[in-house]
């Protein structure tokens, strides 16, 4: 049996850094997108409500590594060559953006309708109204599940290692494999994203007893 | 005479105004105009569509039937008659809907910025001038949970003003304050009232009414039922819906 060494715990922070790049491009991409889905959710449009309500149902309903598989495979079928890290990208983007785009749809129902009134009656545009007005309270409304929804896209990186990606938990498995001390590797790789996961749930929790307090 | 038209050109004018939610019938051709400067006193039972009456004015609600018309806009869906209408017409609401994530000052010289494009420093001074003139300027920098309801619902006239409306709606502005506060901001739209201000209010403060109003107007079931001068209305209502209604509030003062 080798031992666990410098080079191994260096193999697995590589294998980190992939995750984190990974959770960054989908909470990235899912913000922007998510917040596009969000706003047509909540639009006056009902086609635009329709379809995105489509979309959301689509994405919650199906599992993330299916979504992977989809976009990986998908995208090559139609005959584009794209990078695995363009597909997978585009599959935790279009992930992020059903949920964030839902919660952030929770968000803004959750700002009282008398808020939207008087920024109509005091003559703000649209554009004004959701920066200005509606945006900033839906969304601290919404940071607690914001949070919670963040810490798992953390732990669905671990997917990408199925379209040959070596993020953390498939660095790990190598390692592994290498070393033949399963146990102590998987407890490391356990605890490193613990460590990442657990600080974001306690502000997560922080937020919402916050939040609780406010609206007391 | 055809010669003072002008003079006479209503700034609020709703003819034949009817609304329904679903199938229930909330205005039934409505009719009324408010010249410049007359304040108005819209009083009826809880139901009547008096607010709705007054929120179809700025459109926070659409109208299927007849016209409205502000400063000779006619208020159609299209945006820019919207908001034509919305510069020209401040509204005061009775849940004072003032953001609470921006301080009194900010609330106050938002619109003035993104609609009227005023730079800071100006609409902040206008935000002063107004703050000042509901006396609660030394609150500028407070955040509205920070203040009493009765000081929020100045904040909220000011905020109104500093757009500096031709006319202005309360919605029941006394409604969900407590009682020792309602004075303080019927004094802010007693003194708007003498500046001159043109005013729709919804309200069952007939103190109020009897002091600042020109016409006092009356509506059950979605319908104007009958207006006059205060005096006339308090001393002799015509309508026995009117009667009744009177009876039952003004036993409650």
């Amino acid at each position: 049996m080798a031992s666990i060494g410098f080079n191994e715990l260096y193999f697995l922070l590589q294998g980190l850094k992939w995750t984190l790049a990974l959770t960054l491009i989908g909470f990235i991409g899912g913000g922007v997108f998510g917040l596009m889905v969000a706003l047509a959710r909540t639009a006056e449009n009902r086609v635009l409500q329709r379809a995105t309500a489509g979309y959301i149902a689509v994405f919650q309903g199906t599992p993330l590594l299916m979504q992977l598989f989809v976009v990986y495979y998908g995208v090559a079928l139609v005959g584009l060559d794209v990078d695995a890290w363009l597909a997978v990208a585009i599959a935790f983007t279009l992930h992020a953006s059903a949920f964030l785009g839902e919660i952030w749809r929770g968000g803004i129902q959750a700002v009282p309708k008398g808020q939207t009134e008087a920024a109509k009656a005091l003559g703000l545009h649209y554009v004004s109204r959701v920066r200005d007005v509606i945006l900033p309270q839906a969304l601290k409304i919404a940071l607690p599940a914001t949070i919670g929804f963040l810490v798992q896209l953390i732990k669905g990186t671990s997917l990408a290692a199925i379209v040959g990606f070596v993020e953390l938990s498939r660095a790990g498995q190598i390692v592994s494999n290498q070393t033949f001390r399963p146990l102590t590797v998987f407890a490391i790789v356990g605890l490193i994203y613990f460590l990442i996961c657990w600080p974001l749930s306690l502000w997560g929790a922080r937020a919402e007893r916050s939040l609780q307090t406010a609206s007391r | 005479m055809p010669q003072s038209v002008s003079q006479h050109v209503p700034l609020i004018a709703l003819e034949g105004v009817g609304k329904w939610y679903g199938a229930y019938h909330a205005l039934r051709s409505v009719n009324l105009t408010v010249a410049k400067g007359e304040k108005i006193v819209l009083c009826g039972p809880s139901g009547s569509g008096k607010s709705t009456l007054i929120r179809c004015i700025n459109h926070l609600e659409e109208i299927q039937e007849g016209k409205i018309t502000v400063e000779g806009t006619v208020l159609n869906h299209s945006a820019s008659t919207v908001d034509a209408v919305r510069r020209e017409v401040g509204m005061v609401f009775q849940s004072f809907n003032l953001f609470p994530h921006m301080t009194i000052l900010e609330n106050c010289i938002l619109a003035p910025m993104r609609v009227k494009k005023m730079a800071k420093a100006e609409a902040e001074a206008t935000a002063r001038k107004y703050l000042e003139r509901v006396r609660i300027l030394d609150q500028a920098d407070k955040y509205p949970a920070q203040l009493s309801g009765g000081q929020q619902q100045r904040a909220a006239i000011a905020r109104a003003l500093c757009m500096e409306p031709k006319a202005m709606l309360f919605d029941e502005p006394t409604s969900a304050l407590d009682p020792e506060m309602v004075k303080e901001v019927l004094d802010t739209m007693i003194g708007l009232a003498r500046d001159g201000m043109t005013m729709i209010c919804v309200t069952h403060e007939m103190g109020f009414a009897r002091q600042v109003a020109d016409r006092v107007v009356f509506m059950a079931s979605g319908e104007i039922i009958e207006e006059g001068p205060p005096e006339e209305f308090f001393r002799n209502p015509q309508h026995q819906r009117t009667r009744a209604f009177l009876g039952e509030i003004l036993a409650h003062h």
